[in-house]
């Protein structure tokens, strides 16, 4: 699906997109790859999801947004589908994931909410427990103290087979 | 950042075009100039407001790896703990969150094999148990933030 040039690419613009009238035209200089070429494989990997979006990457914590908590849920098995789906489209729910649950930990859906202050958070979850119906499941709210390093994912593909980022604070 | 900061980052967090002059594209569609739109990017990004401006990848559609993890560390060796977790290149955050488990990192690397390199990695040089959990299903990944 991927070839050598897609890779080039990829590596070529994974730090960011040149901020020039016309950034493609730019990316096939540095590739040796026509402006048309570059544009065509870049729709596609867009199309396909490999590029899941285009355009900016903030910083949570410098747009105010310190008030991150992630909180787990222990959902059992047969309802967790339903629910990861009901979470997703609550509109102040930025991630939600299911993950295997650990001797230690039971828990196994997992979801951020990003706000400004804590305040607006727990109402913002109160209200998303009551719209999903997640009172009765055991849950912990886990705020982020610190965050003590943010950056994307690197990748330095090796043509055919390489390798998200999600600020989970 | 002023509103019109604002309004370009509400609006290039939802997507950005794939044509020959994509800036002046999206400067049409904020009722700005093509060079105010590139100026305020450069500034934004120079400023550290915004991490990057381009692509975010599926890791794993690209054959990467990608986990969260999550240890217990004493709050007396919190901070040495911290230098040693985030000395490992492929840890790409780390949280610090108010709970027994009170150190949260996300590991991305090129191989699932890396990966577990790298818990292994991380075990060994703290002395503490890491707690792997990763991915079973995705359900949303939105992270769009209004400015």
């Amino acid at each position: 699906m991927l070839d050598a040039r897609d890779f080039q690419l990829l590596t070529e613009i994974q730090s960011g997109l040149p901020i020039s009238p016309r950034p493609y035209h730019d990316i096939g200089l540095a590739l040796g790859m026509s402006e048309a070429e570059v544009i065509e494989r870049l729709a596609v990997l867009r199309q396909t999801g490999l590029i899941k979006r285009l355009g900016v990457i903030v910083k949570h914590r410098q747009l105010g947004y310190r008030a991150n908590a992630m909180i787990v849920w222990n959902i059992p098995d047969a309802q967790v589908k339903t629910l990861g789906d009901r979470i997703s489209r609550s509109s102040f729910v930025t991630l939600c994931y299911q993950r295997p649950r650990t001797s230690e930990w039971p828990y196994n859906l997992y979801c951020m909410i990003h706000g400004k202050d804590r305040g607006t958070v727990l109402a913002q979850l109160d209200q998303l427990s009551a719209e999903c119906g997640l009172q009765a499941f055991d849950r912990e709210i886990l705020f982020s103290r610190r965050c003590f390093k943010q950056r994307g994912a690197l990748y330095r593909p090796v043509a055919p087979a390489p390798s998200a980022e999600f600020a989970h604070g | 950042m002023d509103n019109i900061d604002r309004r370009i980052i509400n609006a290039l967090q939802t997507g950005f075009p794939i044509s020959e002059r994509p800036y002046q594209e999206a400067a049409q569609a904020l009722g700005l100039s093509e060079q105010e739109l590139l100026d305020r990017l450069e500034n934004l990004l120079k400023d550290q407001t915004l991490s990057r401006f381009g692509p975010l990848y599926d890791a794993e559609a690209m054959g990467g790896a990608l986990t969260l993890a999550a240890m217990q560390v004493a709050e007396d060796r919190f901070e040495k703990v911290t230098g040693i977790v985030n000395a490992f290149p492929e840890v790409a955050h780390n949280y610090a969150r108010s709970h027994a488990l009170n150190m949260w990192f996300v590991l991305a690397t090129e191989t699932p094999e890396q990966l577990q390199q790298a818990l292994a990695g991380i075990e060994r040089e703290t002395g503490l148990t890491v707690y792997n959990m990763p991915k079973i299903t995705e359900y949303f990944v939105g992270l769009k933030l209004e400015a």
